[in-house]
């Protein structure tokens, strides 16, 4: 079992056409089910071709028509992302993942409030992100497939290489994941922990979460309070940016910490509060989640 | 991005937007000039510099004669001004704005920012002009009047009215405050800011509505769009080496430790920050190589860390996922030879063909201390930072045998070209 994609799901790819997109449209595809669930790509000046037999339609909607995909994945450059994104949501897709990096916040703000005013049922993960793998299953986005294992434990995270740390900790460890998700750096997504957390909560297939925060905003707390009133399953957590200093924006255009919030010793301490085991040292990540199985 | 505050008041005043009248300056003569045109009896002397808090650090002054305008703007000019954003080093002063000076009968705050909760635009209004509107909200949140904006419809008239009333603007004002609410929103809206406040807002003696400051952020990942506000970027706020890194489209930021650190992925780059912190180091600064990190990218990166004449080791860490740890271990040792690297050299290498990678290392006769995972690359590295500060004591002889004394001077601060090329070099995708 898994969360958000698996073996089943049928994938669109929006910007198949560029390079960034034709490269990890070819690596997702190459990895376990991905030639059955790479079906359809769209680029509107270029309908009717294909990228290496994968067949490229007009719209979002048309190839939703043809191929019943129900999620796609975007890396159109930042200018069209945002309508990218609302194309897929328009077409009333199940899940759009967007890869993207660099989408102006201003965008951003007016397509989640479209999403919300109109009740729109797509979930949205990202921008800036590095997608979402089952392992064995389907691999949708830029992550390297080949440090995951298959398994029962899900891994969350804001920030992509850290996700591959600590997913390269658990294999090491003999440790599977169930699934693995990066919802992103930007101040404004979709998908936010809380919500990913609710879906391993009720994924049979998942016994404990791997939660990896970064300094700013809220998220993580927000998260942490839920996870102590429902969460069922053990969830351990680090947060990145112990070091950092207060206004400077760390690479992520949503790591920083302003007016004195968002601080790392903040958050690991609401984390410990709500139940969640946590580590200073992000090279005990595994060996965290570890401990907590029983 | 950061702007000063006499460009953000003539941004806002494109808006409609009230401001007093100013002229910016360079020198103390101009500074004279631009009080004389502007007539009146009284100026303000204000410091133009990209941190805040210049008032309590001694950079705005009231000026009540011509003589006073040119003896403070002596004073202000060149100065460091140190303030609680500064940094103890403080920031030199280039810049003066020479303002008429305000009628003010009541000093308000006003504030815009994006909220990741509510994913709006956040208004925050609040009758304690003047304050540091941190600690307003801590002692005295009741005070502060927040409203989320709705992008499809803007400001409102009556969401305006309201908060323009809450916070204490007399009646006859209030239809004034309530249009400068909506001009703030329309400007923060049109160029994609980040950030704005003005602190004080102002009700004049008469009555009049008027932005006494103004403060402007911009989203970077907006400025590709506004040309105009890129324009208004100045070199001279900023940290040189950031500066340098941006060209090579490193994402860096200068700290005050002595173990630099260069890592693929902002949050691994913080994460390693923090292991080096947890074995008793301290970091030199973030630095984030991205995606397809070249061997002309690592050798940028080494000399941007190298350029700090603090750092005393260096710590790679880098998780090749789809970039291959062979490619980035042939770029590693391009880069040490090419700076003649002095300092010991940590290496920790995770991900595909991390075997190769590290023979790589190896085979390459540098003094490259191996890691095998995070924690014992802190480890190694902080130890290698204590064994050189052992050493130099008793004898100066440092084990890991410098080839030369050659430390890089820092580079001569280059002026470049606006940072629209790197966001452009940012549109084209990324590889991690």
């Amino acid at each position: 079992m898994s969360i958000l994609i698996n073996r089943s799901s049928r994938v669109i790819t929006q910007g198949i056409t560029g390079n960034t997109g034709q490269f990890h449209t070819r690596t997702s595809r190459e990895y376990a089910n991905g030639r059955e669930c790479f079906v359809a790509g769209v680029n509107p000046k270029r309908a009717g071709e294909d990228f290496e037999g994968i067949p490229i339609f007009g719209s979002v909607r048309e190839a939703k028509q043809h191929t019943g995909a129900g999620v796609s994945v975007i890396y159109v450059p930042p200018a069209g992302a945002a309508a990218a994104i609302w194309e897929a949501v328009e077409a009333d897709l199940d899940l759009v993942i967007c890869i993207t990096e660099g989408i102006p916040v201003r965008d951003m703000i007016a397509v989640r409030e479209r999403m919300k005013k109109e009740n729109r049922r797509t979930l949205l993960l990202g921008p800036n992100c590095p997608g979402v793998i089952t392992p064995g299953e389907l691999k949708i986005g830029i992550m390297p497939g080949h440090i995951h294992r298959q398994g029962r434990i899900g891994v969350v995270s804001r920030s992509g290489t850290l996700t591959y740390e600590a997913v390269a900790q658990l294999s090491d460890l003999g440790i599977g994941q169930s699934s693995a998700v990066g919802i992103g750096g930007d101040p404004v997504n979709g998908l936010k922990h809380i919500d990913v957390l609710k879906l391993f909560n009720d994924d049979p297939g998942t016994d404990a979460v791997v939660m990896i925060g970064e300094i700013g905003g809220s998220d993580e707390e927000t998260a942490a309070y839920w996870v102590k009133e429902h969460m069922k399953k053990p969830v351990v957590g680090f947060i990145a940016g112990i070091t950092a200093p207060p206004g400077k924006r760390m690479g992520h255009a949503g790591a920083i910490i302003s007016g004195g919030k968002g601080t790392a010793q903040e958050k690991l301490a609401v984390m410990e509060a709500c139940g969640i085991r946590v580590t200073r040292n992000p090279a005990e990540m595994g060996r965290t989640l570890k401990s907590v199985l029983r | 991005m950061k702007i000063h505050e006499y460009q953000g008041k003539e941004l806002l005043r494109k808006y409609g937007v009230a401001t007093p009248r100013g002229i910016a300056c360079f020198t103390v003569d101009e500074a004279s000039a631009a009080a004389r045109s502007l007539g009146g009896s009284v100026w303000v002397v204000k410091a133009q510099i990209h941190a805040g808090g210049r008032g309590k650090g001694g950079g705005v002054k009231v000026a009540k004669s011509l003589d006073e305008v040119r003896v403070q703007a002596g004073q202000i000019l060149g100065m460091q001004l140190v303030t609680h954003q500064t940094g103890p080093a403080g920031q030199k002063v280039r810049r003066l704005l020479i303002e008429e000076g305000a009628d003010v009968a009541k000093e308000l705050y006003v504030g815009m920012v994006v909220d990741r909760q509510t994913q709006r635009v956040c208004l925050m209004a609040s009758s304690e002009g003047g304050m540091d509107i941190e600690e307003v909200a801590a002692k005295h949140p009741e005070k502060i009047r927040k409203v989320f904006i709705d992008p499809a419809i803007g400001l409102a008239d009556a969401d305006a009215q309201v908060v323009a009333r809450s916070i204490g603007v007399p009646k006859a004002s209030v239809p004034d405050a309530a249009r400068l609410l909506q001009a703030l929103y329309r400007c923060f809206d049109a160029t994609d800011a980040s950030l704005a406040e003005i602190n004080p807002l102002v009700v004049t003696g008469e009555g009049r509505v008027v932005a006494l400051d103004a403060k402007l952020n911009f989203d970077d990942n907006g400025l590709y769009r506004h040309p105009e506000i890129v324009a208004l970027r100045d070199l001279d706020e900023e940290d040189p080496l950031e500066i340098e890194a941006s060209k090579h489209d490193l994402s860096y930021i200068s700290l005050d430790g002595n173990i630099g650190c260069m890592v693929n992925g902002a949050g691994l780059a913080m994460a390693t920050m923090d292991t080096i912190k947890l074995y008793g180091g301290e970091p030199a600064n973030f630095l984030d190589v991205g995606g397809g990190a070249s061997a002309e990218k690592v050798t940028a990166a080494f000399k941007i860390m190298l350029s700090n004449a603090k750092v005393k080791a260096i710590l790679v860490n880098i998780f090749g996922g789809i970039m291959k740890c062979d490619t980035i271990a042939t770029g590693i040792v391009a880069a040490a030879r090419e700076v003649r690297l002095s300092v010991p050299l940590v290496v920790r290498m995770k991900g595909t063909n991390e075997d190769i990678g590290r023979k790589i290392l190896k085979d390459s006769g540098l003094p490259i201390i191996s890691a095998d995972n995070m924690a014992e690359a802190g480890r190694k590295v902080v130890a290698a930072v204590k064994a050189l500060a052992l050493k130099k004591k008793p004898e100066p002889k440092p084990k890991p045998k410098p080839k030369a004394k050659a430390k890089l001077k820092p580079k001569p601060k280059a002026k470049l070209k606006p940072k629209v090329k790197r966001m452009a070099a940012r549109a084209k995708g990324k590889k991690k």
